[in-house]
């Protein structure tokens, strides 16, 4: 019981860095802005989020470090195609590729470090509950965190008046420009919560998951990311569901390998990535509701003649 | 009206100017529009008229020049300031969202930030108080284009403006629903609201409008009263001369000559959940005669065009049939060489490679069927021939042009289009197939287009052509179709079409046979 309980709560701890850098680039497309720096962003919340941690010993001031250098980093990229209008695909590109390095080279010292972890919930009593208890009452912070996150998005997008008018400025940021709305100002902010997210999932990978710091420690939960939110046909449940069921199967190809299954390790590895393209492209048959759903002005820079 | 009345006028505009590198799209416009009259600005394609009402709704800025609203001077520097003041805009396009209920449309322009559900409610009943009936859940994608425009109007009367904009409003509606639009017009007007009413069509502004302001050239050319007006002392003033009518001398015995293009039973599924199913179109075009299909945008004739043209291949070969061979499989290239030519309705990166001279154009879309003049030995390139059929288009069309051979994106949309076409007509396809010839295209331009139409058509070729501009079908066309909801009608002779039965077909009327109808009756 208790090693079903463990594996549960280690594919949560997989699949939240996931969900939330998801859930984060999922608003900036809906604002019809491509942010393919989704991983630079995330690399800059990590070592963030260690190096804060580890200086100062608490690993709550780590992070907002994270969540805060994040954010800074998705503003440059703002800067450049909102402002000055360049391709958004060259610039995520080079966003991710400058992350990267500056990781790396921001951590030089801190490799081998042992990290600050952020504690696990513990309500007495409730967290004592066998076996639900933990999952419900003793997760890390960040997971409860996911969770108010993806349903805070989903109802801000599709309950709110300004939700609505973040996605009349993916559909067509020239008629939203027409009716008076600001459509640079959202793109800012939107693509500022984006970075805000990356952020704090990249955190979540040296404060919780694994509190150490190792150079490209990302290892490419950016780019899945990404690609979880086109699968996903930008519905923020769904991009949950796509989140746990990377998650599960990752664990559960773990497990598989460990216990020696004769298939080829090269191929449980794939399995994640596999299954879930499968599951998400199977949910998303209904090819109305995806064009419903796809910002149409999904990486076309804007600029307003005056 | 006393002089009293008419010393404040509701808006203002003196000596209004915009400049565009060095082109004056504005030049020191003075314009008066005073409470509870319809105002009509008249004016060719680039004559400034989209400029200057940009600049009245704020999403352009003026370079000179004042706004006067009710006696005071203001400035507009964004939509949202034009909105506060009381002037409200109906788009021609481009403002509405496709992937959004009609209902969130209208909130996303209304700041009072009541919920979703009230204002659905709202526009309901103020859709159903106009006459205008509206289906607040609705998507726009799904929506025809009239009823998208309904959308823009309830939009812009819940914000109660006292300066209306209508920006072209009847371009895409069937004259009935043109009627309706009219009614709702003489409503507002009564309720004392002002309209500024944007036409080319000199008959409703005739009809409607209480005053006149003709643009040519980003300048005044005068103010009149339409009314004592007639529509071809109008258009003189719009274009600066006179228009040459178009020529269509009837033919003998169309019904024994050979059919070149046949459509046959022509099905296609729909693409995109936007598009239109085409359902089992039949059509046969002769030798000798001009078809024309009518309908209100967006029934299915973008996708009819690409069917026939190769766009998009059919299943059934027979379906496309040109000079009597099975084309439905054959790719644009295909159908060329057998004598077919093809202009489609988008000329910037459709018609023609925005960035790439004129003669390089014409090799791109000539290189198949005029190989031999075009390309010698070895797959080279034979510049001096294409050029010179280039400067013979050019010649042939009277295609204005700043440069001897320039980019296709250098020349106005007119020009372009008179070149694209020049470029079909060069080869003297035996089948043509023309997708709005004359959109944007301005009066002079189009009566060439149309008449090189008639003659090809004369010398022994079909032509077939898509068109929403009825008053250009009923010039050129031999009989007229109705495409509506995919579905093609029987052509009818242009002797027995009138507006009003070619308007009935293409509101969905009476789809299919209208000399059933004539049975019944």
């Amino acid at each position: 019981m208790d090693i079903t309980v463990n594996i549960l709560m280690t594919i949560a701890t997989a699949a939240t860095p996931l969900l939330i850098a998801a859930i984060g680039e999922l608003v900036v497309e809906r604002s019809g802005v491509l942010n393919l720096g989704v991983e630079g962003m995330m690399v800059m919340g990590t070592i963030g989020g260690f190096g804060a941690a580890y200086l100062t010993g608490n690993p709550w001031i780590g992070l907002f470090a994270g969540i805060a250098l994040g954010a800074l980093f998705s503003l440059l990229f703002a800067v450049m195609t909102l402002s000055l209008a360049t391709n958004q695909v060259a610039t995520g590109l080079s966003l991710t590729i400058l992350g990267l390095g500056l990781s790396g080279m921001m951590g030089t010292n801190f490799v081998g470090l042992p990290g600050e972890r952020l504690p696990n919930l513990y309500i007495p009593v409730l967290t004592d509950i066998p076996v639900i208890g933990r999952l419900l009452f003793g997760q890390d912070p960040i997971f409860y965190l996911s969770i108010v996150l993806v349903i805070a998005v989903a109802w801000f997008l599709f309950r709110t008046r300004t939700g609505l008018t973040l996605r009349s400025i993916g559909d067509s940021h020239t008629s939203a420009h027409a009716l008076g709305i600001q459509v640079i100002r959202y793109r800012y902010l939107a693509v500022i919560f984006g970075g805000a997210c990356a952020g704090l999932a990249g955190a979540h990978l040296s404060l919780v998951y694994t509190p150490q710091w190792v150079e490209n420690m990302t290892a490419g939960r950016g780019w899945i990311a990404l690609a979880l939110v086109v699968f996903a046909s930008w519905r923020p449940l769904r991009v949950l569901a796509g989140a746990y069921i990377f998650g599960a199967v990752w664990i559960g190809q773990l497990h598989a390998q460990a216990f020696g299954i004769p298939v080829p390790s090269q191929f449980l590895s794939s399995l994640p990535y596999l299954a879930t393209i499968v599951v998400l492209v199977l949910i998303s048959r209904n090819k109305r509701l995806t064009m419903m759903n796809t910002p149409a002005s999904l990486g076309q820079p804007f600029v307003p003649d005056r | 009206m006393s002089l009293q009345e008419n010393a404040v006028n509701l808006l203002e505009v003196r000596g209004l100017t915009k400049i565009f590198g060095s082109l004056k799209a504005c030049d020191h416009i003075d314009l008066a529009i005073a409470k509870g009259e319809i105002h009509a600005l008249l004016g060719e394609n680039g004559a400034g008229k989209s400029t200057l009402v940009k600049m009245l709704f704020g999403s352009l800025e003026p370079n000179a020049g004042d706004i006067f609203w009710n006696g005071q001077k203001v400035g507009i520097p964004n939509p949202g300031a034009a909105k506060k003041l009381g002037i409200g805009m109906v788009f021609q396009h481009f403002s509405l969202f496709e992937a959004l209920t009609a209902a969130e449309n209208i909130a996303l322009s209304l700041d009072d930030g009541a919920p979703i559900g009230t204002i659905a409610a709202k526009a309901r009943a103020l859709s159903y108080s106009y006459g205008l009936p509206l289906d607040p859940d609705s998507l726009v994608g799904d929506l025809s284009v009239g009823e998208r425009q309904r959308i823009e109007i309830i939009r812009c009367l819940l914000q109660t403006p006292q300066l209306i904009i209508l920006d072209e409003p009847t371009s895409v509606l069937t004259p009935q629903e043109a009627d309706k639009l009219f009614e709702t017009l003489e409503r507002l007007r009564s309720e004392g609201k002002s309209i500024l009413y944007i036409s080319h069509r000199l008959e409703e502004v005739k009809r409607m409008c209480d005053r006149a302001t003709v643009l040519r050239h980003g300048k005044v050319v005068g103010h009149c009263n339409p009314r004592e007006e007639t529509a071809a002392s109008l258009a003189r003033m719009m274009v600066g001369n006179e228009v040459h009518a178009v020529v269509r001398q009837p033919v003998e015995g169309i019904e024994k000559a050979q059919s070149l293009l046949e459509v046959v039973n022509l099905n296609r599924q729909p693409a995109t959940p936007f598009s239109i199913p085409l359902k089992n179109i039949n059509l046969s075009v002769r030798a000798g005669e001009v078809i024309g299909i009518a309908g209100v945008a967006g029934n299915g004739q973008g996708e009819f065009f690409e069917a026939v043209s190769g766009e998009v291949l059919q299943n059934d070969t027979a379906s496309v049939r040109i000079r009597g061979k099975n084309a439905g499989g054959l790719s644009i290239t295909g159908r060329r060489l057998l004598g077919a030519a093809f202009v489609p309705e988008e000329r910037l990166g459709h018609g023609a490679a925005p960035r790439m001279k004129l003669s390089e154009n014409l090799l791109l879309s000539r290189h198949a069927t005029d190989g031999k003049m075009f390309v010698g030995a070895g797959g080279m390139v034979n510049s001096s021939s294409i050029y010179s059929a280039a400067q013979r288009i050019i010649e042939v069309m009277d295609v204005r042009k700043s440069a001897p051979d320039p980019e296709a994106a250098a020349l106005s949309g007119g020009n372009l289009q008179k070149f694209i076409v020049g470029r079909e007509l060069d080869r003297k396809p035996s089948v043509m197939v023309v997708n709005q010839p004359t959109w944007g295209v301005d009066a002079g331009a189009a009566a060439h287009i149309r008449q090189a139409l008639i003659e090809l058509a004369r010398s022994g070729s079909a032509v077939l052509v898509i068109s929403q501009d009825l008053d250009e079908l009923f010039e050129i066309s031999d009989s007229i179709a109705v495409m509506h909801h995919g579905e093609l009608s029987k052509p009818m002779p242009i002797a027995e079409a009138t507006f009003e039965k070619v308007g009935l077909l293409m509101g969905g009327a009476e789809t299919g046979h209208p000399e059933h109808a004539a049975e019944v009756a």
